[in-house]
């Protein structure tokens, strides 16, 4: 959100964002002695303008009132078309605040599409879509984003909490100063926080070393924090847990569900594969042939539900520990055309 | 021979020498860090291919070779940036594009040296550099743009490392990825139409990549590596100035031999480095701690 040339650390904006300001952990504003690094959750308090001391304990509001009751996200009979083809059309879903949903289903159907719409990234041809309780795009700077991918080589020798740093800044206009960190004090609020949500996701160990030269899981970790350094109100995860080993997978997504639930951020995440995410889930879409189907888990993950989508047998099992598991579901994407589809 | 190095100032070329190139060396480390950075050393390099029949038409037509520089250099950048971008293979189709356009430069400029009738030295020191006949016009001109250069990058600096090492999530968060890498394609072909002119057009990489290059080599803080970048670029040039005062050789070949030697070393260092690192990190198992 650029609003001018600034070649210091100046930033005015916080007005408009009070949200983007929250730099404060939870330990350090309830004047707590030991900062809990277990809990070591970033508090979302609001910062008034004015109090520019990171430590002064006053003015602090609770979680963005402006969308209290009102959907994360939303979507209304909507519809994308990319060229001549119709991907989905007749959406209805809506994320409450705090609530975990998984976009699931076959490569090419659009699941990332569906991202890009939140993000206002690309048009809806039809419907309506609002997001944080107003227009796509208005919000983007509380939104975290995870794009697919992003496997950075060992070529990248930047640092991984540069990379999250510039999560917090980097569209700030301006460069940094070297050594300004000993003579602002909101400076050493902002490294503060970039450590707390470093150590939040568990990555301190390696946050020091360049991007490129650790593992997949540690890499995806950093991202995780890059995306949640403006303590955003909502966070797309793009497939956050291709390529990772199965323990790994388990343990991004019990953390990302943690954040989620105790800081009441909407998560919609990409996957490929719901099985890992069984038991964390509150929302999950199905995407397929030219419409999504969403809701728990409950209603959706069911034998009649995903083969009336993909009209082919899907079969949902339920295991001896009451995990759910689905077989059958088609890998490539059933073939139908623009309003041919179902 | 210390008599010579003594009496180096004495001479106005010589002043006129030193001042071009540290303007050029602290402008080519800062800018050509970033080219590194988004690997587009290969535009870079165009670029200074195509500021070679520039600075050959300049002369041609009687006009100073650093307004051929500059205009080739910036219009190339500009062309360029406005290719239009389809997503998909841009990338091999970009190169192809380019080295094609760099093969037809190179043509051009060499004919036009050709209907010059210029002797044979003036076409080596466009393609290998000199640093004799810098005039005090030409070194404010350098000076002016440069700073210009300089200050849009110190403003845009930012954003353009977020777009560079990771494109679409700065996209998402507002910055106007595509503008930011229009700006800084122009500021490369400043930096590269200033740069050659001490180094040459094939030599360009000598202060462009290798300063940069040894920089991210040495350290990962990006605030740290620019200064770093800028620091060696301008060590290189004054070293090079000095020995291609004392010795008869082209200061093309000293540039780029000091730029070799100080990239190898650094590597060297960081080789030796990562493996203590690694031993460190493999005898304590798993520590660290986020510092600043």
């Amino acid at each position: 959100m650029p609003q001018g040339a600034h070649i210091t650390e100046s930033r005015d904006d916080t007005a408009e964002q009070p949200a983007e300001q929250a730099v404060r952990t939870a330990a350090d504003a309830s004047g707590a002695a030991t900062p809990d690094a277990a809990a070591g959750r970033v508090s979302r308090d609001t910062v008034s303008p004015d109090a520019t001391s990171p430590d002064a304990t006053g003015a602090a509001t609770p979680d963005d009132a402006a969308d209290a009751g009102s959907p994360t996200v939303e979507l209304h009979d909507a519809a994308v078309r990319l060229g001549d083809r119709t991907l989905w059309s007749g959406v209805d879903l809506a994320l409450a605040p705090g609530e975990f949903m998984a976009v699931l289903g076959p490569n090419g159907v659009g699941k990332t599409t569906l991202l890009r719409v939140v993000l206002g990234m690309l048009p809806i041809s039809a419907g309506e879509v609002r997001v944080l309780g107003g227009r796509v795009g208005h919000a983007n700077s509380r939104i975290g984003y995870l794009p697919q991918r992003r496997n950075f080589d060992s070529g990248v020798r930047i640092r991984g909490v540069d990379l999250v740093r510039l999560g917090l800044d980097g569209d700030r206009w301006g460069v940094p100063l070297p050594g300004m960190a000993l003579l602002s004090r909101a400076k050493r609020a902002e490294n503060e926080h970039v450590r707390d949500v470093i150590e939040l996701v568990g990555a301190t160990r390696f946050a020091e070393r360049p991007i490129g030269e650790i593992s997949g899981g540690e890499q995806q970790r950093l991202l995780i924090a890059q995306a949640l350094v403006r303590d955003p109100a909502l966070l797309l995860l793009d497939e956050p847990l291709n390529g990772l080993d199965l323990p790994s997978q388990a343990a991004i997504t019990a953390l990302i569900s943690d954040i989620s639930r105790e800081q009441g951020i909407g998560v919609m995440m990409v996957a490929h594969d719901v099985n890992p995410l069984m038991g964390y889930l509150d929302q999950v879409a199905y995407v397929g042939d030219g419409r999504i189907v969403a809701g728990s888990p409950e209603d959706v993950i069911t034998t009649e539900m995903l083969s009336r989508l993909y009209g082919t047998r899907v079969e949902v099992v339920r295991a001896a520990d009451g995990r759910l598991a689905v077989l059958g579901q088609p890998e490539v994407r059933a073939t139908c055309h623009g309003s041919e589809c179902p | 021979m210390v008599g010579g190095i003594g009496q180096i100032f004495a001479y106005q070329f010589m002043i006129n020498a030193f001042a071009a190139g540290s303007i050029v060396a602290v402008t080519a480390g800062l800018i050509g860090w970033f080219m590194v950075l988004r690997r587009q050393s290969f535009t870079g390099h165009a670029l200074a291919v195509v500021g070679f029949p520039g600075a050959a038409g300049a002369t041609l037509l009687g006009i100073g070779a650093a307004w051929g520089y500059f205009g080739f250099c910036l219009a190339a950048a500009l062309v360029i940036a406005l290719l239009p971008r389809t997503t998909g293979q841009t990338r091999a189709e970009e190169s192809a594009v380019t080295g094609t356009v760099q093969a037809f430069a190179l043509a051009s400029g060499f004919l036009f040296v050709s209907l010059y009738r210029g002797n044979l030295t003036s076409i080596n020191a466009l393609l290998f550099g000199s640093f004799l006949g810098i005039s005090v016009a030409e070194v404010r001109t350098l000076l002016i743009i440069c700073a210009v250069s300089l200050g849009v990058l110190a403003v845009i600096g930012r954003p353009l490392l977020f777009a560079s090492v990771d494109r679409e999530v700065a996209s998402a968060a507002g910055v106007p990825v595509r503008a930011v890498g229009v700006i800084f394609l122009l500021l490369l072909g400043a930096a590269v139409a200033g740069a050659v002119q001490i180094t040459g057009a094939l030599l360009v990489f000598a202060l462009l990549v290798a300063p940069a290059a040894t920089a991210q080599a040495i350290t990962t803080r990006p605030g740290l590596s620019l200064l770093l970048s800028s620091l060696i670029a301008l060590a290189i040039t004054w070293s090079a100035l000095a020995l291609a005062y004392v010795w008869p050789y082209p200061i093309g070949f000293f540039l780029t031999t000091l730029a070799f030697g100080v990239y190898l070393v650094a590597r060297a260092i960081s080789a030796l480095r990562d493996r203590a690192g690694n031993a460190v990190r493999g005898r304590l198992g798993t520590s660290g701690a986020v510092g600043s």
